[in-house]
This record gives C-alpha cells, structure tokens and sequence, in this order.
C-alpha cells in the first residue's frame, strides 16, 4: 500500500495542452505520414484484389477521356485494322461454308453441338465485340480498357481476344460503361496454353522485360518442338475457349536443370496496336466455379472427418 | 491569369502529356520510363503552404494513378517529394529576401545550378521510392537500382529539354502589388 500511494504521488498525468503543442509542431511531419499511409494502403489493398478505392467512379472520368483520345489515334490506325478486318472476316467466310460458326445479329455462338434437351442445343461460349480505348505496353503491369462495361453485359474473369483471334487477356474489373483488361503484359498473368503440336499443356507468363516476347514453362523434353510451332489456349481455362490461337514459338531454352523447356513465346496479337477486340463470356463460368469450390470445400471436410 | 488558374491547366496538361504522350511511345527499354508530370510539383509557387504542398502532391499522383491502373504508387512518391521540397528551396535559395523575389522554382529565379540539383534531388527521390515500391512486389534488386539510375537520368533530360523550350515568364514580386 504504501507503495502505491507513492506511484500515486510521483505520476504526473502528461497535459493534454502538451499533447497538442506536439501535434501542433508536427503537424506537416504527421500530415506526410497520414498521406503516405493512405496511398500505400490504397496500393496494397488494390494488388490482391484488383480492386481501387473510387476506381469505379475513376474508371468512368479516365474512359470518358481515353475515348475521347481514341477517336483521334482511331484515325492513324484504321489502315491496319482494316487489313486485319480482312483478314478476320476472311478466316470467319471460310468457317462459314463448313458449318463451325453460326452468327446472328448481336453475338458469334461458338461450341452448341452438345445437345441439352430436346428443344435444341446450349450454348457454352458467347461473343462481343469492344473496342480498346486505352492500352499500355511499357509498364510491369499492364491493363487495357474496353469502351463496354456492366451496362453491356461485361462480367469479371471474361476473355478477350485481338479482331484477328489472339489472345489478349481477362477482364479484371468492370464499371458502368467501360472495363479494365489485364493483358498478357502483366506479371501476374498465368494462363493455361497448350502446344497444338503435342498437345501438352504448360503455363504462360510475363517476365516483365520484353513486350514482344512471353515465356511459357511446363513442356517436357520429351516433345520434340521448333521453331514457329503454334500455341493455343488450354482445355482447363474458365475464362477462354480452348483452341484460340495464342502465339508461336520464338525461341527454345533449354532448362538443364528440369525436365521441361523454357520457350519464348511471340504473341500473336500485336499489343503495340490494339484496337478492335471481341470479348467471349463463358455462359457456364458461375455453374463451373461454383462445382469447383464446392468440391474443394467438400473433399477438405471429408479428410477432417477421418482424422 | 492568376497563379491558381495557371496551375490548374498546368496540372491537366502535365497529367494528360504523361498519359498519353509519354505513357504511349513505343516501348524502348525496360529500365526506361520516360516520366516528366511530376515537373507540376516543382514549379509549384513559392507560396504555396507545406501542409497544402501535401495534399496537391497527392491530388497529381492519384490523378495519374487512376489512368494506370496503380491507385496509391505515384500518389506515395508525390508526396515524398512535396514533402522534400520546402527544405531543398530552403537549403538553394539565397537567404536575403531582397534578392529573392520570383514567384516559383526555375532557372531564372534560382539560377541553372541550384535548380537543376533541386530538380535532380527531386527526381532522384520520386524514382527511387517508385521503383522499390514496384519493386516491393515484383523484381530483383539489381535491376531496381539500373531502373534508378535510367530513369532519372531520361527524366533529367526531359525536363532539361522542357525548360529551354518554355521558357516560362516570370513576373517580379514587387512591393506595390
């Protein structure tokens, strides 16, 4: 007890007036360190979630000035595009007379030979066209935004392809009237390709360094590859339909320290140029995901069970 | 034109060249980022508070960070430099006010050498906290510090070049007004 009557008496609570002095005389200091705060927040929240704060409302500002500099850079461009139109639509003719393809006024059906009912068919992949109002190629990440958003019928996770039928990327974020694309220029992309050769499956990625150049990994030795072999998009993607012309082998490394191949993959759409893109829904996405989750919840109930 | 509207098309027209002039041009190398908007915050007027220099830097940097896709990254390393700013003048400007009476940072008001190790500090600064936060995610340490070096150096050209071409009119605080 005594003891505690002379904490008592020796403490001396600090002034509330000092408290403020100290916040006064530190004011910019304290302001800086808020600031900073906020925006590294801001930045490490949006790098797992590819999500902004305000970026919906942002997205629609910076569309509404990216379209409005796309109708100009429209201008330069359109020789090319109208070259690779030709191209497309002459790729598209002959799919026509041989009955792939069946086309209405608003989308492309792809893949409805799977009969569902006796009424008809379904249909599993859907198509869009877009147009890219803006796209970088110089940063680490890159993104490319579409002139369709939510109002259009855009969703998370779709694909999109280049106007002559290269992979380009998945859509990450979407507002009203436009939506944001991570192009295959972004080091956190990983797609599911297979070599048409072989048929073996690996994963596509970016190292960041060279725009004109991917690197895939996962190809064993055991194929035997070139140069200029050509890759698809994978059977096990959600997002894009399988058989899409993604790239062609540019250059083979051998890894001596794995089984498999390092390959330097050049992309077939030229990100330098985008302009006119088509954008595939994946009518089963929510049906797929789900069963997906649902298994994993499932099986990893029924292991804790035995334990 | 008033200082305030001067700055505010300045801010539009710095923030619009970076992302559609500099940000478009072909890829020319990975170290090399051609970054000029930043220039907005270092010709900020004299009289502009450190508290209010904060917030502006942090206002251009969020501004540039919603056309690429990276909220808070260009925001962080615009308010380093706001931050840095005020002590650099101060350390760079000649201590007896008579002889100091430009209204903002530049070649003519601080003579070529003190402004350009202001612009290089600065430069150094914004890149350099940019790139280890880019690095922070992604990256090897050695590449980082050639990043640095190039991009500062590409940046220090820039703005050199952008000073000789607009050569901006400086009027003199007098007394009267």
């Amino acid at each position: 007890m005594p003891v505690l009557s002379y904490l008592i008496s020796v403490y001396k609570p600090v002034p509330l007036r000092n408290i403020f002095l100290f916040i006064r005389r530190y004011f910019t200091f304290l302001a800086f360190l808020a600031l900073q705060a906020v925006a590294l927040w801001f930045l490490i929240t949006y790098n797992k979630f590819h999500r902004a704060k305000g970026l919906g409302v942002a997205n629609e500002v910076t569309g509404w000035f990216n379209s409005k500099y796309n109708n100009v850079e429209d201008f330069f461009k359109m020789k090319e595009e109208n070259r690779r139109l030709l191209r497309m639509n002459d790729s598209l003719i002959n799919l026509l007379s041989s009955n792939f393809v069946r086309t209405d006024t608003a989308v492309l059906f792809t893949r409805d030979s799977i009969p569902f009912d006796t009424l008809g068919h379904y249909r599993h992949y859907a198509w869009r066209d877009g147009q890219v109002v803006y796209n970088t190629v110089n940063s680490d990440k890159n993104y490319a935004q579409l002139n369709r958003g939510s109002n259009q019928g855009i969703k998370d996770n779709m694909g999109v392809f280049s106007s002559d039928g290269g992979l380009v990327g998945q859509v990450v974020n979407v507002s009203p009237n436009f939506s944001q694309v991570m192009s295959l220029l972004h080091v956190q992309n990983k797609v599911n390709v297979l070599v048409k050769k072989s048929k073996n499956s690996g994963t596509l990625s970016w190292d960041g360094k060279d725009p004109r150049f991917l690197t895939l990994s996962g190809i064993p030795k055991s194929d035997s590859l070139s140069k200029g072999d050509t890759i698809l998009t994978g059977n096990y993607s959600l997002s894009f339909p399988p058989g899409h012309l993604v790239g062609t082998i540019a250059e083979i490394v051998p890894d001596n320290s794995t089984n498999f191949y390092i390959l330097k993959i050049k992309t077939a759409a030229n990100f330098n140029n985008l302009q006119q893109v088509l954008i595939v829904e994946n009518l089963q996405y929510e049906d797929q995901a789900d069963l997906q989750t649902e298994t994993k919840k499932k099986v990893d109930e029924a292991k804790k069970n035995t334990r | 034109m008033s200082d305030f509207f001067r700055n505010i098309i300045r801010f539009a027209l710095f923030i619009f060249v970076q992302v559609y002039v500099f940000d478009k041009v072909p890829h020319l190398h990975r170290f090399i980022v051609p970054y000029i908007y930043y220039l907005f915050i270092l010709w900020l007027p004299f009289s502009v508070s450190r508290i209010g220099l904060l917030f502006i830097g942090f206002i251009t940097g969020m501004a540039l960070d919603y056309f690429t896709n990276t909220p808070g990254l260009h925001a962080a390393a615009c308010v380093l430099i706001a931050y840095v700013r005020p002590f650099l003048i101060n350390i760079l400007t000649p201590k007896d006010p008579s002889e100091f009476n430009y209204r903002e940072p530049s070649p003519r008001a601080m003579g070529w050498t003190p402004y350009l190790v202001y612009v290089l500090v600065l430069t150094f600064l914004h890149h350099g906290y940019l790139t280890v936060l880019e690095w922070l995610s992604f990256g090897s340490f050695f590449d980082l510090l050639i990043k640095v070096v190039a991009t500062t150096a590409i940046s220090m050209l820039l703005i050199i070049t952008t000073e000789l071409l607009f050569t901006r009119k400086m009027k003199f605080r007098t007394n009267t007004a």
